[in-house]
């Protein structure tokens, strides 16, 4: 909507994002493998627990992206390159939060732990 | 200066522009929009630390193992991705300015919706019929904050889409309308990006852990 133009009644009309079927299709069918995959990797366990733990959590990365491109419309030029900015900030700011929490608290975890003898010999 | 015409070198330097730019109504509406779901980006992202955090403290109650059905996960799982692409028939009837089709796909959308809220609500209520309250664990907790905050947004996702469905009705495909209509389109797809992160971490990590 970086350029509004005129429409024939003088107003000033919006552009939004244009939306096609083409869009829509692949989106689903990605959408779709991307989802059954990691379903059925888990309900079957055709491979070793970390593999299928790597496999699903970069699938859904990948799902993520498809989300973005095909159903949200996103590209690197929409809204005169506010919005990719946005998400991108966004992104830094999620990938601190989780990673951080995930690590001070995984420290805390080991080091408050009291040692296996410990717990056996409490009364 | 359109009159008397000025050289590169003699064009006083510009700091700002005083020139009033056109503002057609609801140019920004979109990117606010945006910046919206990124803010509530970050209150989703806020669950999931939480829920990665304590996802494993059971406190000797039942584990992912023991509470989570897969295929009724992989069933809601198809339910909203089913809305996500019936919105999307939406929008396209929307451009061909079909009012009709984009009112019937909204509907069929709301079904898919309510659908995806109804299963979700038999798995809460099944498990906390069988005593896996949020109460009961850091987990349980964990998991009913993060996937009731979704549900709850899908609901008000429904309730906007009857709304949306009540606006066409009454006014038509006016420019605010498909301003709506492009909004709740973000935020529904908003919402399918969200459950790909919950069906990962917690349901199918959690069976995995």
């Amino acid at each position: 909507m970086s350029d509004p133009h005129h429409t024939a009644d003088g107003h000033h009309e919006i552009e939004l994002p244009h939306a096609s079927m083409r869009d829509y299709v692949i989106g689903f069918a990605l959408s779709v493998i991307l989802t059954a995959i990691p379903f059925w990797l888990v309900m079957e366990r055709p491979l070793s627990d970390g593999a299928t733990a790597a496999i699903i959590m970069v699938f859904a990365a990948v799902q993520i992206v498809v989300h973005m491109v095909f159903f949200l419309h996103m590209n690197p030029k929409s809204e005169g390159g506010w919005s990719i900015t946005s998400l991108a900030f966004t992104i830094i700011i999620v990938v601190i939060m989780l990673a951080g929490s995930l690590w001070v608290m995984h420290h805390l975890n080991t080091n408050m732990m009291p040692p296996a003898h410990d717990v056996s010999q409490l009364p | 200066m359109s009159a008397k015409t000025i050289t590169a070198a003699d064009e006083p330097v510009q700091f700002y522009d005083l020139d009033e730019h056109p503002h057609p109504e609801g140019h920004s509406t979109m990117l606010g929009f945006w910046i919206y779901l990124m803010s509530d980006c970050l209150i989703f992202a806020i669950l999931f630390a939480c829920f990665a955090v304590l996802g494993g403290n059971y406190a000797a109650g039942p584990a992912p193992k023991d509470l989570f059905d897969l295929p009724l996960v992989a069933l809601n799982t198809a339910m909203l991705l089913f809305s996500s692409i019936t919105y999307g028939f939406a929008v396209l009837q929307m451009q061909m300015g079909k009012v009709r089709g984009v009112q019937l796909w909204l509907a069929i959308t709301g079904l898919f919706g309510l659908a995806f809220l109804g299963i979700e609500l038999y798995e809460f209520h099944h498990l906390i019929e069988i005593g896996a309250t949020p109460q009961r664990s850091a987990f349980l907790s964990a998991f009913f904050t993060l996937v009731g905050t979704h549900g709850l947004h899908v609901t008000f996702g429904i309730i906007w889409l009857v709304v949306l469905t009540i606006q066409l009705g009454k006014h038509g495909l006016i420019a605010a309308n498909k301003r709506r209509v492009m909004c709740l389109s973000m935020f529904w797809h908003f919402l399918d990006v969200v459950w790909i992160g919950v069906f990962t971490i917690v349901y199918l990590m959690g069976v995995l852990r």
